[in-house]
């Protein structure tokens, strides 16, 4: 499918979703709505002609400065097609949330685990939100702009003398 | 109810106490569920993977793989330093194809900049994936038999990975942390000694791997350790996203050599190696068709593989020639800022993936215009196979799970980041 099809057809399907795309190198972003992103990966997937079947990523960017500070990108595969989708949501600097997609498909449960490891972004309804990579105590989030790159000293427990 | 059952199991042992009698029902330790906790430092368990299994006697009832003991931060290194200073960090990636993480994070760069390179650096990039696809391939065949206990092919695939590692010895001037590509082409050419080597390996390849292949498959012990072990059905493998090798064991011919071509591979005669079974002994068969076809591949390349430049004329981007940052003025000026500032590639984002030996490794880089990304994520294999291991272990023996994690063939430095 060209993109042009690909955005005509979520067009048709989601009149209010869709509220913006980009095309860069080739490749086509999509911006979806917060609020409607599990009808939308639903239907990317479902959908026979669409059938985005295989989820390949799912990332959060740390946009430091702008209005909506955070944004998850989720990058999937039809198998069918042989051609990748990229689509996002933008989430506000206070208490960054968004639905879950591992009921769309499985295989995200871990790239949401590490987005909300390394952003603090909560996935809603996810059914295994835990840290990926830190330990469970640790306060911060790495990946985050104004997490210093030398780490923040007693953030880990340290052997006393 | 854990209380009363324990009160009364003492009021039990101290009225028996009393009667002095020795009837005492104890639980049967067989009948009870078990936690085992295997690794992170389990010699089967590849690098420093940690899973908690639980048990029913032998039999696996759940088991959860535990992340990041391996967890360096690449993704924020990243953002701290320019595109070129992050290509020694890729091959700390999957430290099994080192060469393979180069050029997969240099097509990234080289895409975002639209950056165009010489054919004969495209051949020579071919050239270092496929060996590195049957130099990993080699180790993932060798370690996963000697996890059910043949420990022969381990050293016959290592014999042959080392002839490998010799090429890249001379090619790179490093065995293992290669650090072979840059943006626009490669930091040294290709010799007519890396040619007669590689050929010299080509010859023996295809007698040694029937050694292997002879020593396994005439095994009863083999077969019965991995047939029907670790069996996951084609829609839970799609479902988890899984790539590579165990995506193509359960019958999907997905391979981003055919179907998202990058390099020179439309021009190249190879086949996408299936297998329908989805088991531990279907993934086996895909690696070692895959090693094959590698050095049908690696033939044809060397056959085709044209003369001229092997790094991009683009002073902007592309690092001059050493010699010529010595004696030239300008080139002096564009070293200096490219070293010291970074190529400055425009504002966007981009995706890029390439097949590696264990599935799809992508690079998403945010550019904000300046020399360093401003997000860069590290799509990697390992880490999106491993999702798969609960599902493959539960209803398995105790004594299978390091016959699937072989068969996964997980990299923890790319696992964990």
């Amino acid at each position: 499918m060209t993109h042009e099809e690909i955005l005509k057809r979520l067009n048709t399907a989601f009149p209010q979703s869709v509220v913006g795309h980009e095309e860069f190198r080739g490749d086509l972003s999509v911006v979806i709505r917060r609020e409607d992103l599990p009808r939308v990966a639903l239907f990317l997937k479902e959908d026979a002609d669409f059938s985005f079947d295989l989820i390949v990523d799912v990332l959060g960017i740390d946009r430091y400065g702008s209005a909506d500070r955070f944004e998850v990108v989720y990058i999937v595969y039809s198998l069918k097609n042989k051609q990748y989708l990229r689509f996002r949501v933008t989430l506000a600097e206070e208490h960054p949330a968004v639905a879950t997609v591992t009921n769309v498909w499985p295989g995200a449960n871990w790239y949401e685990r590490e987005a909300y490891d390394m952003f603090g972004i909560r996935f809603e309804g996810h059914p295994d939100l835990r840290r990926m990579y830190m330990p469970e105590e640790f306060e911060y989030y790495p990946l985050r702009k104004d997490f210093p790159l030398m780490g923040i000293p007693d953030s880990l427990p340290l052997p006393r003398r | 109810m854990a209380g009363k059952s324990e009160e009364s199991r003492k009021s039990r042992i101290l009225a028996a106490l009393e009667d002095q009698d020795t009837s005492i029902v104890i639980d049967d330790p067989l009948e009870n569920e078990m936690i085992l906790n295997m690794g992170p430092q389990h010699p089967a368990t590849h690098g420093v993977l940690r899973i908690l299994v639980r048990l029913d006697g032998e039999t696996v009832v759940a088991a959860v793989p535990e992340l990041g003991y391996l967890h360096r931060g690449y993704e924020k290194i990243a953002e701290n330093c320019t595109y070129h200073e992050f290509i020694p960090h890729t091959d700390r990636l999957d430290y099994l194809s080192p060469i393979s993480n180069n050029v997969a994070f240099v097509l990234a760069v080289e895409k975002l900049l639209a950056l165009e390179v010489p054919q004969r650096a495209k051949f020579i990039r071919v050239l270092c994936c496929e060996m590195a696809r049957i130099a990993s391939h080699l180790v993932a065949i060798g370690s996963m038999a000697m996890d059910v206990g043949a420990l022969t092919v381990l050293l016959w695939t290592f014999r042959e990975r080392e002839k490998i590692l010799d090429i890249y010895d001379v090619l790179t001037g490093a065995r293992f942390t290669t650090s072979y590509t840059r943006v626009g082409g490669l930091s040294q050419d290709w010799t007519p000694q890396c040619t007669e080597m590689l050929i010299r390996f080509l010859d023996e390849f295809n007698g040694d791997i029937a050694e292997v292949e002879q020593l396994l498959l005439h095994n009863r012990i083999f077969i019965d350790r991995c047939e029907n072990v670790g069996y996951m059905s084609q829609q839970d493998v799609i479902g988890m996203g899984l790539t590579g090798p165990l995506l193509r064991a359960s019958g999907v011919a997905r391979d981003l050599r055919r179907d998202a071509p990058y390099l020179v591979y439309d021009d190249l005669d190879f086949d996408v190696i299936t297998a329908t079974e989805s088991d531990v002994l279907a993934r086996f068969y895909v690696r070692l068709g895959e090693a094959k076809e590698s050095a049908k591949i690696l033939r044809q390349a060397l056959g085709k593989m044209p003369q001229g430049p092997f790094r991009a004329d683009d002073v902007k981007v592309v690092l001059p020639k050493k010699e010529r940052t010595y004696t030239k003025m300008e080139e002096l000026i564009h070293d200096f800022m490219l070293v010291n500032i970074g190529l400055n590639p425009p504002v966007g984002e981009i995706y890029q993936a390439v097949e590696s030996s264990k599935g799809e490794l992508g690079f998403y880089i945010v550019s904000d215009g300046t020399g360093q990304p401003w997000r860069m994520k590290i799509r990697s294999p390992s880490m999106s196979n491993l999702q798969a291991l609960p599902t493959m272990l539960k209803g398995g023996m105790i004594s299978d799970i390091v016959a699937v994690v072989g068969s996964i063939d997980p990299v923890m430095g790319e696992a964990d980041k």
